[in-house]
């Protein structure tokens, strides 16, 4: 368990800055996923830690020492690649063994620790095979009992679930929260699946274009996210975006949407006549009898997904908007007038130009 | 599967057949000529049947050829030993020095590395006879005409590139990710490079060592000029078979079937390296 600190990590290869000043703190023991779209230079990140590349500028700290420079086998860290990168000509078991065998132990030694990850990670029917004779579930796992053997201070896993089946990776997500917590290994998890990120952080950081967007647990990087990228990112369905300019009104402060102004709250008085966009989940929108307070909307399609009910609707000035319902609820007919209700709670608003999210005065409402 | 109809089995083993009868044949053709004796070779029209001598082989083995215009000897044996022991030293030397700078030019990019690399591999465009002057002048000079150590230093013009060219497109196949693998599990440098790089790329390295023998031991030139008869291998000492009294076929053929052999053995044996899959299923593709 170590606490890691990275300060100012700067980076760039030939084709410009990969990242720039990017500083991070964890926690010993804690969970961080690092979260973006491909080619932010997560994987970058990881292998700067890991010490197979070196920063341009910056320093990494693990426990309050420095360890920019030293070299990665000194650094007591663990990896599982993205790639697995198993050592094609030695057996699962030589796999795994590689770093307590780097220790020099004594071969029962080796063999008690490879045999207790392999049962954790459920391979150890397969230990004597050669990676190419594994399935990819079983390289994935042998992958990461690789760096689990070696009890490291610091785990480092560059999207390990990004090359396995649907089902694994759902398997994989519940498994993995008790298994990284029982290493008690500093984890840094990169992955571009929100929902990776969701069920496995303590605190997600978002990395795009370069830079930390927002560092902050799951609920809050969901409830509250800091962009309109980082709203986007989270969330399926995606979230609703409607360009409003709000308004005051002796009712308070609202935004029109079709013909409807509906409230959203003094604490957004600050944004009055702003060009904004207002975001709301799909799953914060109510769709009832059309009425005066809400929105006029004409149900397009309704589709079913699994235990959730996606309707797309039309609002009368021809706005595009999703809502998600449990599917225990009845289904709006298609093509069925509707009228529509934001949970006021869960609006939130965007400065259009800069895409922050504008934050609430006084800390009243959602902040 | 494939589905292949008796016809097209027959037409491809007779097609086989006629390519298999064009390369072989010659080899064939020299097989029977090291049994026969110079007339037989040489009688009009030629013939597959002849009554078998094995004088050929008893000449070359005892370093003693009786022909009817006298005797001569040879030194054929210690030719064949100076071409084993040239090309293994050459081939050795050129693996020593060649595999880590493959390595190097294959993960490091450096100071003029490509410009290095390249020139290496120049020396295989260059014509040997056009280095032959001079280097015999230098070789004079430093004293190394007429040695193993010069010859070996003097085929590293052959193998080296060879060697360095080959290997190094192994290394580059191997993903950078499998030594960091091994380096973030504990493992030094040298550990990475002996246990990861190098067993990877053993397919390259042995068909690139096999390679470099290969030319090695057809070398010509540079043996003739640089060295006297009793360091030269058996490409210069076939020439003794042209004598004054006539070119001695019989032998001459022997001579080429105990001189091929070696290398054809290391073939077979090195050729299941040559196979083997590189780093099958390590890594997703």
């Amino acid at each position: 368990m170590a606490r890691l600190e990275l300060k100012g990590i700067t980076k760039s290869f030939k084709n410009g800055a990969v990242l720039d000043d990017v500083s991070l703190a964890a926690d010993a023991g804690e969970i961080v996923v690092i979260f973006g779209p491909s080619g932010t230079g997560k994987t970058v990140l990881l292998r700067l830690i890991a010490g197979v590349h070196d920063p341009d500028r910056g320093a990494i700290f693990v426990d309050g020492e420095d360890m920019t420079d030293v070299a990665p086998d000194h650094r007591g860290i663990g990896m599982a690649f993205q790639n697995f990168a198993l050592f094609p000509h030695m057996s699962a078991f030589d796999n795994i063994a590689s770093p307590l065998a780097a220790r020099h132990m004594a071969a029962t030694q080796i063999r008690e620790g490879v045999e207790r990850v392999a049962k954790l990670l459920k391979i150890d029917q397969v230990l004597a095979h050669a990676p190419r004779e594994l399935s990819n579930g079983q390289k994935q796992r042998t992958a990461l009992a690789r760096a689990l053997a070696g009890s490291p201070k610091l785990l480092l896993l560059d999207d390990p679930l990004r090359n396995v089946d649907a089902k694994l990776r759902f398997e994989m997500r519940l498994e993995l929260p008790p298994l990284l917590r029982q290493s008690g290994s500093t984890v840094l998890y990169v992955t571009q699946d929100y929902k990776e990120a969701m069920a496995l952080a303590d605190r997600i950081a978002v990395l795009i274009g370069g830079h930390f967007v927002q560092v902050a647990p799951p609920d809050e990087i969901y409830r509250l996210p800091e962009t309109i990228q980082v709203a986007r990112l989270f969330g399926d369905p995606t979230i609703n975006l409607i360009d409003v300019t709000p308004q005051a009104s002796e009712r308070g402060v609202s935004a029109t949407i079709g013909n409807t102004a509906i409230l959203i709250g003094e604490q957004y008085r600050a944004a009055v006549g702003r060009a904004s966009l207002l975001g709301v989940r799909p799953e914060a929108i109510r769709i009832g009898t059309a009425a005066a307070s809400a929105i006029a909307a004409d149900v397009v399609a309704v589709t079913p997904l699994n235990e959730r009910l996606v309707t797309l609707l039309k609002t009368g000035d021809g706005r595009e908007i999703l809502a998600s319902q449990p599917s225990s609820e009845r289904a709006a007919e298609a093509d069925s007038q509707v009228g529509l209700q934001f949970a006021r709670d869960d609006i939130l608003l965007f400065d259009k130009a800069s895409g922050q999210r504008l934050k609430a005065v006084n800390g009243a409402g959602p902040s | 599967m494939e589905h292949v109809s008796t016809s097209e089995r027959i037409v491809r083993g007779v097609l086989i057949a006629l390519v298999l009868v064009f390369f072989l044949f010659p080899i064939f053709w020299i097989l029977l000529m090291s049994f026969q004796t110079n007339e037989t070779i040489l009688r009009i029209p030629p013939s597959l049947f002849f009554e078998p001598t094995i004088a050929n082989y008893k000449a070359l083995l005892t370093g003693r050829l009786e022909t009817t215009a006298g005797n001569l000897d040879i030194t054929f044996m210690r030719n064949l030993g100076n071409s084993v022991l040239l090309s293994t030293c050459a081939v050795l030397l050129s693996l020593l020095l060649g595999v880590p700078a493959a390595y190097a030019f294959a993960r490091f990019r450096f100071r003029l590395g490509e410009n290095i690399a390249f020139t290496l591999l120049s020396f295989r465009f260059a014509p040997p006879l056009l280095v032959l002057l001079p280097l015999s002048l230098y070789f004079k000079q430093l004293g190394l005409t007429d040695s193993y150590f010069g010859l070996v230093w003097v085929y590293q013009l052959i193998c080296l590139p060879l060697i360095l060219w080959i290997v190094r497109g192994y290394f580059e196949d191997i993903s950078p990710d499998i030594e960091h693998a091994y380096r973030i599990s504990g493992h030094s440098w040298l550990q990475t490079f002996t246990r990861i790089a190098i067993p990877l790329a053993r397919p390259g390295i042995a068909a690139a060592g096999l390679l470099a023998f290969i030319f090695a031991w057809n070398n010509f030139v540079f043996a003739l000029i640089l060295a006297s008869a009793d360091k030269q291998p058996v490409t210069v000492g076939a020439l003794a078979f042209v004598t004054a009294s006539g070119i001695q076929y019989g032998q001459i053929a022997a001579a080429i079937v105990l001189s091929v052999t070696p290398t054809l053995l290391l073939a077979l044996y090195a050729q299941r390296y040559l196979v083997e899959g590189l780093s099958l299923g390590a890594v997703k593709g």
